[in-house]
């Protein structure tokens, strides 16, 4: 069979299945239009005579295509996707040493958001949080990026940044659902 | 013989078009459509009428379905069953916290749907939903003159898992092979979408006789690409014709229990009627046993207000979660028989800013884009040009300690999609774990619908903490959930029991669809055998234009030839009278082809990378005449 051309299979990386540079950088729009052809290929609609069997193959790889675009859209696993590709896999509930200044920057953002149901304006205040918690994500991108170029003596600050990461990324979530507890009451 | 191998570009010859359906069952009337000659068209009965009410009579002597059940509902109403879609994959809970008026006998089940009781016995909801389907099955199969290869069935977008896996099981109990399970908006999305070319953002809001879903879509090359969806599975017209009865009761001065089953049928029934006119009458005259009353356009827009307040609130909260603003809508397409409502239209043009489109028939839209997903799933029409990437309604998880739920899969991802998430052991020498399956938003399980419970068994004992138990959640096309597990680090693969909590057992299936059989006096053999041809055919044709397309170049010239001759057995085998003998075969083809339908996939990826098609890629490979034998 050596002789067939076989092609992405499960163990290749998301960053070749969308073929772009293995970098942090990468734009959701950038990639959206070759999101769109993996699926046209891979989709279980374009398997519908194939039976049980082949649609549960299909299953299988459009979830995988899927998986990989979301994983690149997103900051937090992009950076944790990296990191487990080079073979420094983060163990994000572990090890979760921060820096004072981020820490008291976290603390400062949750008591905004416990504050927001008091507020005179809910709506606004979230928005204020979430703001702050986007600007915080931003500039925890730059910083990764930053280490991760630096190579192997990089990588531990980079899982750093990742760490900080997710508890920007977790605040937004939680941003995100108080709103909605507030909006649908 | 030789396989029969059209030239590339080409159709198939009309005659070998598959009969392929698209089927709205709603909660007040359901429809059929087909691809003929191009277009899609809903399918009339022999009377002329295309809709038929989702309504079932079970007399004494026989059932009835549609238009004839319906007259009989004042009649008879205990053994007239109306809207039973809206007790589908629910528990007798959810359907006492249903309001309004809902004259039946339900029958407690230990677990599951309740039944409801007939004098032809205890019905599940799914058996009710099947008579309907049938009803449609037999009316496309006498209009189109042959065996339906399958159809594809639509659901209210934000139906939970339980209410998916209902529906498709009245599909198999109506002898339906499901092609797909599609999102009502999505298909109404199509019919448009298709119709005009349209590119842009579409907002579909389908409000129906029992449900309201709320879905952004964007369309971009005829991608269909769900952004967000909502809504609520227990509001609709009937809740409208609700509001207007307990105004009726209200100035009439009666009480509802004081009324007869047939009364609050009657009540129901001028409810409605007073609904549809006031689409085109300033006011109505309402007339109830011997009570009389007029009722202007105004009022009824203040009873039914709050209810359409709900819908916009949807509306908003799903183009939060699609993370777009009311400008960025380029289209807001109607859908269902409530949307001709006037003060609907105008309240979602108020919110939108635009004017709503309505030029496809409401009551059959959805069917017609169910239709033309059926005509490219059985292969009449290029998958090329359309794809629907649908979105799960409602947020998937387990429940953790604390009575808490984990959210394993969020509301709004795209669907197909695969997820793990490990949980340990809490207690030393533990070997089995009890796992919870959730839909829903809240973090309170309570609050969110249970939808089954697994016992894993054979942990090896270890101390607490220390087992990875992995949990797969799993969502296919059709919005269906499928969860395994395992421990991973013994690599001990678990054994993992199933208890669908308001679904049917497979036993249960069985059992109706031998007592169906039986009570239609179908011959049961008969239709095996015809069930199992068409897969066997379905199979056969999909491998027969595989090996045609790429087989010469995936495929070693043994490979190749080792799956020709499988095509052929199975080919062969179609003709036998013998059922299993024809299953049989149809699981051995179907499994040795595996491989090559793999390396397809792969193919296809690569051919997408590089930016060439599949044909380009084999242009270095030797393709000569393995075709001819």
């Amino acid at each position: 069979m050596s002789d067939i051309p076989i092609g992405i299979n499960f163990h290749s990386s998301f960053f070749e299945l969308f073929g772009i540079p293995l970098h942090y950088n990468v734009e959701r729009s950038a990639i959206h239009g070759r999101y769109l052809e993996l699926q046209r290929i891979v989709h279980p609609d374009r398997f519908a005579g194939l039976g049980e069997r082949g649609q549960r193959l299909a299953v299988q790889y459009a979830a995988f295509v899927n998986e990989a675009f979301d994983t690149l859209c997103s900051p937090l696993k992009r950076a944790l996707y990296l990191l487990e590709i080079s073979g420094h896999p983060v163990d994000i509930e572990k090890n979760t040493v921060m820096d004072t200044a981020f820490l008291m920057e976290q603390m400062s953002l949750r008591e905004d958001l416990a504050e927001v149901r008091g507020c005179s304006d809910p709506e606004a205040a979230i928005e204020a949080v979430r703001e702050r918690a986007e600007a915080l994500m931003g500039s925890l991108k730059e910083e990764f990026v930053s280490y991760w170029q630096q190579g192997e003596s990089g990588f531990a600050k980079a899982a750093d940044c990742a760490r900080k990461m997710h508890f920007a990324d977790r605040l937004l979530t939680e941003a995100e659902q108080l709103e909605e507890d507030i909006f649908d009451n | 013989m030789l396989l029969q191998i059209s030239e590339p570009g080409q159709g198939p010859d009309p005659h070998q078009r598959k009969l392929a359906v698209g089927i709205d069952l709603g909660t007040t009337n359901s429809l059929v459509a087909t691809v003929r000659s191009g277009t899609a068209q809903t399918l009339p009965d022999a009377g002329g009428e295309h809709i038929l009410p989702s309504v079932v009579h079970y007399g004494s002597q026989c059932t009835m379905t549609g238009g004839e059940a319906r007259r009989l509902a004042a009649e008879d109403p205990l053994n007239t069953i109306i809207s039973v879609k809206r007790f589908m994959g629910r528990g007798i809970a959810d359907i006492q916290g249903l309001n309004g008026v809902l004259p039946y006998r339900f029958t407690r089940t230990d677990q599951g749907m309740p039944f409801i009781e007939t004098v032809q016995g205890e019905k599940s909801p799914v058996q009710v939903s099947a008579d309907i389907l049938k009803t449609l099955r037999r009316r496309a199969e006498e209009t189109l003159g042959g065996e339906l290869l399958g159809a594809v069935i639509t659901v209210p977008a934000y139906f939970d898992d339980a209410q998916r896996q209902a529906t498709k099981d009245a599909a198999k109990l109506a002898g339906l092979d499901v092609l797909r399970l599609l999102n009502e908006p999505t298909a109404a999305a199509v019919a448009y979408g298709l119709d005009d070319g349209g590119e842009g953002v579409i907002a579909v809001y389908d409000l129906g006789g029992g449900t309201f879903d709320i879905s952004i879509l964007r369309l971009h090359k005829g991608v269909f690409e769900v952004l967000a969806t909502g809504g609520d599975t227990a509001l609709g017209g009937d809740d409208f014709d609700r509001c207007v009865a307990s105004w009726i009761l209200q100035h009439s001065g009666l009480d509802m229990a004081a009324l007869t089953p047939e009364e609050q049928r009657k009540l129901l029934d001028a409810a409605c009627e007073a609904k549809v006119a006031l689409t085109d009458e300033e006011c109505i005259e309402i007339v109830f046993k011997d009570w009389c009353a007029t009722l202007d356009r105004k009022t009824f827009n203040s009873l039914i207000d709050p209810l359409i307040d709900r819908t916009l609130k949807s509306v908003k909260k799903s183009l939060r979660d699609a993370k777009l603003k009311t400008v960025d809508i380029d289209n807001v397409v109607m859908v269902g028989g409530s949307t001709r409502v006037l003060q609907v239209r105008e309240r979602v043009a108020e919110l939108i800013g635009k004017e709503p489109l309505t030029n496809i028939d409401p009551d059959r839209v959805v069917a017609v884009g169910a239709a033309l997903q059926a005509d490219v799933l059985a292969g009449n029409k290029s998958a090329d040009d359309l794809l629907l990437l649908d979105v799960i309604p409602l947020s998937l998880g387990l429940e953790t300690m604390g009575g808490l739920m984990e959210k394993v899969i969020h509301r709004n991802t795209t669907i197909p999609v695969a997820r793990a998430q490990e949980f340990t052991t809490f207690k030393d020498g533990q070997t089995a774990l009890a796992i919870h399956v959730l839909q829903g938003e809240r973090e309170v399980i309570e609050t969110n619908r249970s939808l089954a419970r697994f016992v894993l068994n054979g942990i090896p004992p270890m101390p607490a903490g220390l087992a990875r138990i992995r949990v797969t959640f799993q969502v296919d096309a059709d919005g269906l959930l499928s969860v395994s597990a395992r421990e991973q680090s013994t690599g001990v693969e678990a054994y993992v029991e199933i208890k669908p909590s308001y679904g049917l057992s497979e036993g249960q299936i069985t059992n109706m669809l031998q007592d169906s059989y039986a009570f239609a006096q179908e011959d049961r053999s008969a239709r095996k055998l015809l069930e199992a041809r068409v897969e066997a055919e379905r199979i056969y044709e999909a491998l027969e234009s595989a090996l045609k397309k790429d087989g010469n170049i995936l495929l070693l010239p043994e490979e190749y030839n080792h799956l020709l001759s499988e095509a052929r057995r199975l080919a062969e085998a179609t003709k036998s009278q013998d059922v299993e003998f024809i299953i049989q075969v149809t699981e051995q083809v179907a499994k040795a082809s595996e491989v090559f339908a793999g390396r397809r996939m792969n193919a296809g990826i690569q051919a997408a990378l590089s930016g060439h098609s599949v044909q380009d890629l084999a242009d270095s490979v030797d393709n000569s005449d393995r075709l001819e034998e």
